[in-house]
């Protein structure tokens, strides 16, 4: 197969022009079932040795190759080139968020320093266990969803609040904090990890993330990080550290529509960001005119659905019960 | 053609022009739609958060309605086809679709399992026909430089959107723009979030996503973003100002949702498809379509 592997490069420490990003093409043959690493490689081998990746195992199992291939990051090596292909042409950028050494290798620091942040050892709060801890199959098996995970940088590449904000943790460090927060040897008797989840529901924490599934999309391991972080929002709230606008967020969420079906958004703000919360709520009051002045505004009397009280029964036999929901490795995951 | 209808809270709450400009195009196209009596939210992703039960339940109930009507389903909203999707995605499992289905029961509805929900945008290109969409293009958008914004709901996972049997909804946006004879303004974050999900938990963060998105499509040149997702046009059209402010420097870019572009490639009149609702004015878009 001919294609031409377009490659972003850039050697910072370059004393020219070559200091900043650009763009340069490598026509190749490869063959129908190469990889876009196999091409990166050749191109390194046989074309230009000035060419930086980084690479190991070609199997999938280091994490070492993610790169963005046509805007999206993935493994290079276990993506078949022929299925990437766009008019002739293969795009392939170094990982985003994290500063480009050179080429498509780019500096792992704030990676790193993420995943220390979120404490990534068990914790086991009072009195240690006399013999050895034995877990359950079925909790080892759920965690293994998690430790799946080859720390390959694929989700911090595409986080969409990284990229406006390097103090959010990101999904790779959430999703290893879920590996404790899920871990029945972690936290409290009962396995609930306190700590970890009071933590976590701080600022740069789990309520952060914007839920744009770009993670879940880019994990080449099916972790699905974002998946881990919602399921400790909801171990955050039972755990009982909802006073956030986070937390709060949900829960007006859920009640409008529990009570009414649907969602009654002029209220919801004002709920969130908590009713005597003032400067907040003053912080809205110009949005607020100029969307009434266009004629924006939701009804300020907000209208239940037709039978809603199918829809409020159907609410209260869904509740976790109270019990179950304290034990923090009850997961939505299988 | 006809269907029954999800239009989804937003387009009779925050986005109010949204919902009779859906119904202005589809009457139009000669899409009938019947709205589905008593449907709910579908838990936007954050019931499911807390109660993922709980939000699956209300979606099921809303297939199950459309089944009983004997329709497929158009929804005008990207989150709510994601949720949606994602819910029919869970419910493959026949087990947890019995458990929701126990749910139903009392008020005698039972959800087969095989409901499709579709977007507009969706129905327009597999359904409906881009070929016929083109016939009825009166006033093509010649004059217009627009850049897409999809909502992140209705382009992941595209496991759940069944992507992988129809990428051409990736494509989708660009396809229509060009369809209606304006120029396209394509850049990388189209695909990317808009931060409504977020705006009241870090607005700062949200604020900048929205500085980004518009900022970048302004300095190519564009004359409006065009979105399916009345979310992203909460944010990106009601919060533009106050993100603007944050990025120190002005925008004013216009943003039409998706059947508001339609009309006007219709012919129909910028006020009655509520372009004078938007917080950004669409008073520059409006003086370079009249002065042909």
């Amino acid at each position: 197969m001919d294609v031409t592997i377009r490659v972003k490069r850039q050697d910072p420490e370059a004393g020219d022009e070559r200091r900043l990003p650009y763009w340069q093409d490598y026509p190749v043959t490869i063959a129908d079932n190469a990889t876009v690493l196999d091409a990166l490689i050749q191109i390194r081998e046989d074309d230009d040795g000035t060419l930086s990746l980084r690479c190991s195992c070609r199997s999938a199992i280091c994490g070492s190759c993610a790169v963005r291939i046509n805007g999206h990051a993935g493994l290079a090596c276990k993506t078949i080139a022929n299925t990437v292909v766009q008019d002739g042409v293969i795009a392939v950028e170094p990982a985003g968020v994290m500063p480009v050494v050179k080429d498509l290798v780019v500096n792992f620091d704030l990676f790193w320093e993420k995943i220390e942040a979120v404490d990534p050892y068990l914790k086991h709060m009072g009195q240690e266990p006399e013999g050895e801890y034995i877990v359950s199959n079925e909790a080892m098996l759920h965690l293994s969803g998690v430790t799946a995970c080859i720390m390959c940088g694929a989700c911090v590449s595409d986080c969409t609040v990284l990229e406006v904000d390097p103090t959010f943790l990101g999904p790779a460090a959430l999703a290893k904090a879920y590996r404790f927060t899920a871990d029945p040897r972690d936290g409290d008797a009962e396995g609930v990890s306190m700590e970890r989840l009071w933590a976590l529901s701080e600022p740069t924490g789990i309520w952060d993330c914007t839920r744009c599934n770009e993670c879940v999309q880019a994990c080449p391991k099916g972790v699905a990080p974002m998946d881990r972080i919602m399921a400790m929002r909801e171990q955050a709230i039972q755990a009982g550290y909802d006073n956030n606008n986070g937390a709060r967020h949900t829960d007006a969420f859920t009640e409008s529509v529990g009570h009414s079906g649907r969602l009654d958004e002029l209220r919801l703000p004002i709920k969130s960001v908590g009713m005597m919360n003032l400067p907040a709520l003053m912080d809205y009051m110009p949005v607020a005119f100029r969307a009434m002045r266009r004629g924006k505004m939701p009804p300020i009397a907000h209208k239940n659905v037709e039978n809603v009280d199918a829809v409020r029964r159907i609410f209260a036999r869904t509740q976790p019960e109270p019990e179950a929901a304290k034990v923090s490795n009850n997961s939505p995951f299988g | 053609m006809k269907y029954a209808f999800f239009p989804g809270c937003v387009s009779q709450g925050g986005a109010p022009e949204l919902y009779p400009a859906a119904r202005m195009v589809c009457d139009r196209m000669g899409i009938e739609l019947e709205e589905i009596p008593g449907w709910t939210c579908t838990g936007a992703g954050v019931i499911q958060e807390k109660n993922q039960l709980f939000g699956d339940t209300l979606n099921a109930r809303n297939f199950a309605k459309a089944e009983q009507m004997g329709l497929p389903i158009l929804t005008i909203c990207s989150t709510c086809q994601g949720v949606m999707s994602q819910a029919n995605h869970r419910m493959r499992n026949p087990e947890y679709l019995a458990e929701i289905n126990s749910h139903l029961a009392e008020e005698g509805l039972e959800y087969s399992g095989n409901s499709e929900p579709k977007h507009l945008l969706w129905i327009l290109i597999e359904d409906y026909g881009l070929d016929k969409l083109g016939a009825l293009i009166t006033r093509p958008l010649n004059e217009l430089k627009v850049a897409p914004f999809y909502g992140c709901y209705i382009v992941r996972p595209t496991e759940a959107l069944d992507i992988e049997e129809h990428p051409e909804r990736q494509q989708s946006l660009e396809m229509l723009i060009q369809l209606l004879g304006a120029t396209l303004v394509d850049f990388e974050g189209k695909t990317r979030c808009c931060g409504f999900p977020i705006l009241t938990i870090n607005q700062r963060n949200s604020m900048a996503m929205v500085g980004k998105h518009t900022s970048e499509v302004k300095d190519l040149g564009a004359d409006a973003m065009v979105t399916p997702c009345p979310l992203c046009h909460l944010n990106l059209d009601g919060f533009q100002p106050k993100a603007a402010s944050q990025a120190r420097r002005s925008i004013d870019l216009p943003i039409l949702h998706m059947p508001q572009l339609i009309g006007l490639a219709m012919g129909m009149s910028p006020n009655e498809l509520g372009l004078k609702r938007h917080i950004i004015s669409t008073g520059p878009l409006e003086v370079k379509l009249r002065g042909r």
